[in-house]
């Protein structure tokens, strides 16, 4: 283990560990006495540079490796999850470019990258300490972005909300992480694979297993770990939400599947419809129903557009777990292209969603009446972000549910988790009703009278612009990711 | 077929999106954008008529495949565009419907380019439906068409048009919802390799699909198609939606969205299913048969004329969802018949009542139009709907009788009890037309008190060339029906539905 070879390894995380400090400084020293909008420009620009040069290295360097304990992990499947969580933070802060709450213009964007480090780190690690250690420093980021709004005391209440059930999920989470070390004596996930395998549905084992889904629960937000969400997205400045809302489920996803399936594969058991075997399959099948049914049933009632989106963010994350019971390379590959999919569409949602708030101030379903007059386009990328995330093709959001069911159902016996797709047609029928609901305000109702001259920046243009193309094109050519994810899943596997 | 009508054929689909995307984006006077949009639905009519001359010469029973390639390589998933004679036929009637469509929407002058964007991107899903024999690629066109559907009438149509739209775009999404878990039953069933609709249905004859599984596969896929094409109970999104929508939508929602649901049951559950579609026939023809009377006789007590026409196409939709399950020959030919048939009729009834009539009148209230005089008012409107209420109540000589005769007989063979009660549902088709005919033409009642009549703008020229056209259309198949019959009946033996003859119907 040379340095060499620690910078090739990390050489993300390092290149964003300096775009960090880059933009302090800049901040601080080069455009101190310049507007607010200088200096978010400035911000925003030089955070987007270092996502996208860690971006870069990534793709460029190539490359498989390990460092030793399993600390970092570097392979195709790893490289495209790094990636994707690079991605997804750059246009996160190209939306966020606008934001106009806070002056400490700075501050934002070092902790929006720091966020982004802990994720990149979570997707490369098979190491416990590792693992745990990348997921405070995402979750640590996030609270303080979730708060960062100090004018707005619902803001507040939602930064301590996200922050009292993380830090519970967190102990949760460290305590099923010590139980299993307990067990096995090692801290890499083949290690804990390899001594436990001959331990199969043991009790512990199965208690080990319940605080780690915990803690991923609470992450990822499935019922019943799912009630910080819609406070904190309410009450979270809209791009801090979009971030929770995206990159940090992304990583989370990542890293859960690989969990399970590299850790535990011995105690698998079965969720299938009364083919019930004890394992980690029942437990994730369950909260994969029980995410689909609450988080669908519960967006109906929403009259904020951020809140319908925490619930779809609920309802979508129950969809995802369903890929984890495939338990194969095509499983992982679902779960990933889905989540990906998801977060760019919900992060397009949460852009369109922060211009409107901006314009017409607020996020409530009637601030969109009649949007169509005023932004054609922002009206027509909405409708394209929205109707992803229910599913309609050609739009990537179908293809990833119709991946995440087939893995599911191919990888149980004799089609015994077909119970599960059931559920999840079924309430992706009610899904329609409530994303057609912005879309009915944007389109069909009139606008009200003195509204009017609509106002975009550049950066939020070019974010929504590339993710919408993103969500045209993985939904028309879904080979452009899965071909990746299969070739990636594979090897692991 | 040779590769002057594969082109013709090939281009459709891409032709008609990019006519919805040049209305949608490129800014010009509400004049041109109806131009483009007819001759857009021009050009789909015309390559489809080339398409279908240069395939019945040549091919019978075969299937002509225009455009292969994989599209996600590890699931097996193929970009599958190709043909036989049903979905030749499926393709014309969507032709002949889009362009009176258009000619009957001639007045829309609301939003106008979104309106033709948003009808261009329903009519290029329909036509991807009949031509993709990749089950998901055929999937993906019918999910397409719901989303325009919706705004369609939302934002275009009149009374009740919010939740009618809603209720279509639910109905409708529900059943693409079963039809997708029956999609993804039938993928992982047949070993997660191929969408193929020819492979599946080799797969299914040397007995992929075991008896059990086909006992609950058959109705998920079946009755998610048949909610869109109004098998009962599940039609009640039908009369709202026909009538809450704007002419042009309710030509084409009665005239071929309805048949996307017939087709891709008779594509993927009757095609692929035998011992599920025995077990279960005689359910879904009892299921047709009460539609095909409840809706006659629903008909037959409406005071809107929108909804009369509404409910007649549930009735009519029976023969339909009777034929697909006859399994013989007469029946399912005569299904594949009526579909056209009833599209061009259904088209025709909706022109004369949403357009001729209400544009002018104001109202559908049926006590209200019989004191204004419109046989003297609208002579024009007039003939077209007694040629075409004629035509719907199965009068020799239009292809009404011929479809739903053949269905009868195929009914007859099969269980003589449901072709008898689906005679008793033509009878009062005969009741229902006569009265709403009678009352909004031949009525010399007077009004209570002095209505105000505007004085109605003659029939416009678009208006007559598209009754007119839809008039040859059905007054041709009647007369000589065996120009689509040629092309229906050897396709039923080709490779799509090998599976199919091994099990029983009725």
């Amino acid at each position: 283990m040379s340095y060499l070879e620690l910078t090739r390894m990390a050489g993300a995380e390092a290149i964003l560990a300096i775009a960090v400090v880059v933009v302090l400084f800049f901040d601080l020293y080069v455009v101190r006495d310049q507007t607010p909008g200088t200096r978010r420009g400035f911000a925003a620009a030089l955070s987007v540079i270092g996502c996208a040069a860690g971006l870069m290295f990534v793709k460029l360097m190539g490359g498989e490796g390990e460092i030793p304990g399993g600390m970092l992990v570097l392979d195709d499947l790893t490289r495209i999850a790094k990636m994707s969580v690079l991605g997804i933070a750059a246009f996160a802060i190209l939306l966020s470019a606008d934001n106009d709450f806070t002056p400490h213009v700075g501050e934002y964007y070092a902790l929006m990258l720091t966020s982004t480090i802990g994720m990149a780190l979570m997707v490369s690690s098979e190491n416990l300490l590792m693992m745990f250690v990348a997921l405070e420093l995402a979750s640590l980021s996030l609270y303080i972005l979730v708060g960062f709004n100090k004018h707005c005391a619902k803001s507040s209440e939602a930064a301590l909300k996200y922050f009292l059930f993380g830090g519970m999920s967190a102990a949760f989470m460290l305590f099923g992480l010590s139980l299993l070390y307990g067990l096995s004596g090692s801290l890499e996930l083949d290690g804990i694979a390899k001594s436990l395998q001959h331990q199969g549905a043991d009790p512990l084992t199965l208690a080990a297993m319940v605080m780690v889904l915990i803690g991923f629960g609470f992450k990822v937000a499935v019922v019943p770990f799912h009630l910080w969400a819609p406070d904190a997205y309410e009450g979270a400045p809209t791009s801090s939400a979009a971030l929770v809302a995206t990159g940090s489920k992304v990583a989370a996803f990542f890293l859960m599947t690989k969990f399970v399936m590299t850790a535990f594969p011995a105690s698998l058991g079965s969720g299938g419809w009364r083919a019930f075997e004890a394992g980690w399959a029942p437990a994730v099948a369950a909260l994969a129903a029980l995410s689909m049914i609450i988080g669908n049933l519960g967006a109906l009632a929403q009259t904020s557009v951020k809140r319908l989106l925490a619930y779809s963010a609920i309802a979508n994350a129950g969809y995802a777990m369903m890929g984890l019971l495939g338990n194969s390379g095509q499983g992982m590959a679902s779960v990933m292209f889905f989540a990906v999919t998801y977060a760019a569409a919900t992060l397009g949602a949460f852009g369109v969603v922060s211009a409107v708030e901006r314009n017409r101030g607020g996020d409530k379903l009637a601030d969109f009446a009649g949007l169509q007059k005023d932004s054609p386009w922002l009206s027509f990328f909405m409708m394209i972000f929205l109707l992803s995330l229910a599913g309609i093709p050609p739009l990537a959001g179908f293809f990833g549910k119709f991946y995440l069911f087939a893995a599911a159902v191919n990888g149980g016996e004799d089609l015994s988790l077909m119970w599960l797709v059931v559920v999840a047609v079924a309430m992706s029928s009610v899904s329609l009703y409530y994303y057609l609901q912005p879309l009915k305000q944007i389109y069909v109702v009139d606008r009200p009278a003195g509204a009017g001259e609509f106002k975009g920046g550049f950066a939020l243009w070019v974010g929504l612009v590339g993710l919408a193309a993103a969500v045209v094109a993985f939904g028309c050519a879904p080979d452009l990711l899965v071909d990746c994810l299969t070739r990636g899943g594979v090897e692991a596997h | 077929m040779d590769d002057f009508g594969a082109n013709c054929l090939s281009l459709i689909v891409p032709v008609t999106f990019l006519g919805a995307a040049v209305i949608g984006l490129v800014r010009m006077p509400d004049e041109d954008v109806r131009r483009v949009a007819l001759g857009t639905a021009l050009i789909g009519l015309v390559l489809g008529l080339l398409g279908t001359c240069s395939f019945a010469h040549i091919d019978g029973p075969a299937i002509a495949v225009l455009h292969d390639c994989a599209w996600v390589k590890s699931l097996g998933i193929h970009f599958l565009l190709a043909v036989d004679g049903i979905s030749l036929t499926m393709v014309l009637l969507t032709g002949f419907a889009a362009t009176a469509g258009v000619l009957f929407s001639w007045n829309v002058d609301k939003r106008v380019r979104e309106f033709f964007a948003l009808y261009f991107a329903l009519i290029g899903g329909v036509y991807g439906v009949f031509m993709s024999l990749d089950l998901f690629l055929l999937f993906v066109f019918y999910e397409l068409a719901i989303i325009p559907k919706y705004f369609l009438i939302a934002i275009w149509g009149s009374g009740e048009r919010r939740y009618a739209a809603m209720k279509l775009a639910l109905y409708s999404f529900v059943g693409s919802a079963m039809v997708l878990a029956g999609m993804v039953a039938v993928y992982v069933a047949a070993g997660a390799e191929t969408m193929n609709l020819i492979e599946l249905a080799e797969k299914a004859r040397a007995g992929a699909f075991s008896d059990s599984f086909q006992a609950w596969a058959f109705p998920l896929i079946f009755v998610g198609f048949g909610i869109l094409a109004g098998l009962w109970p599940f039609h009640t999104w039908a009369p709202t939606g026909h009538s809450a929508a704007p002419t042009a939508a309710s030509m084409l929602l009665a005239g071929v969205v309805m048949k996307l649901g017939a087709y891709g049951a008779l594509r993927v559950a009757v095609a692929l299913f035998p011992a599920g579609l025995a077990q279960w026939a005689d359910a879904i023809a009892l299921l047709a048969v009460i539609g095909i009377v409840y809706g006659a006789g629903v008909a037959l007590v409406q005071r809107d004329f929108k909804f009369v026409i509404g409910y007649s196409s549930v009735s009519h939709m029976g023969f339909v969802i009777l034929g697909l399950v006859t399994l013989n020959e007469v029946g399912l030919s005569g299904a594949v018949l009526q579909m056209f048939s009833h599209g061009i009729i259904a088209g025709l009834l909706f022109g004369v009542v949403g357009r001729m009539v209400y544009e002018r009148a104001h109202t559908r209230q049926l006590s209200m139009l019989e004191c204004m005089g419109l046989s003297k008012a609208l002579p024009f409107a007039m003939g077209t709907f007694v040629i075409a209420g004629f035509a719907s109540m199965g009068m020799p000589g239009f292809s009404g009788f011929v479809a739903e005769i053949q269905v009868l007989i195929g009914a007859w063979d099969a269980s003589p009890k449901f072709a008898l009660l689906a005679g008793v549902g033509i009878v009062i088709g005969v009741a229902y037309t006569l009265r709403a005919m009678n009352q909004v033409f031949f009525s010399d009642a007077k009004p209570e008190h002095e209505l105000t009549v505007p004085p109605a703008k003659p029939i416009s020229l678009p208006e007559m060339i598209g009754a007119v056209m839809l008039i040859v259309c059905t007054l041709g198949i009647g007369l000589y029906p065996r120009i689509l019959l040629d092309l229906i009946v050897p396709a039923l033996h080709n490779d799509l539905f090998q599976a199919m003859w091994g099990g029983g119907g009725l």
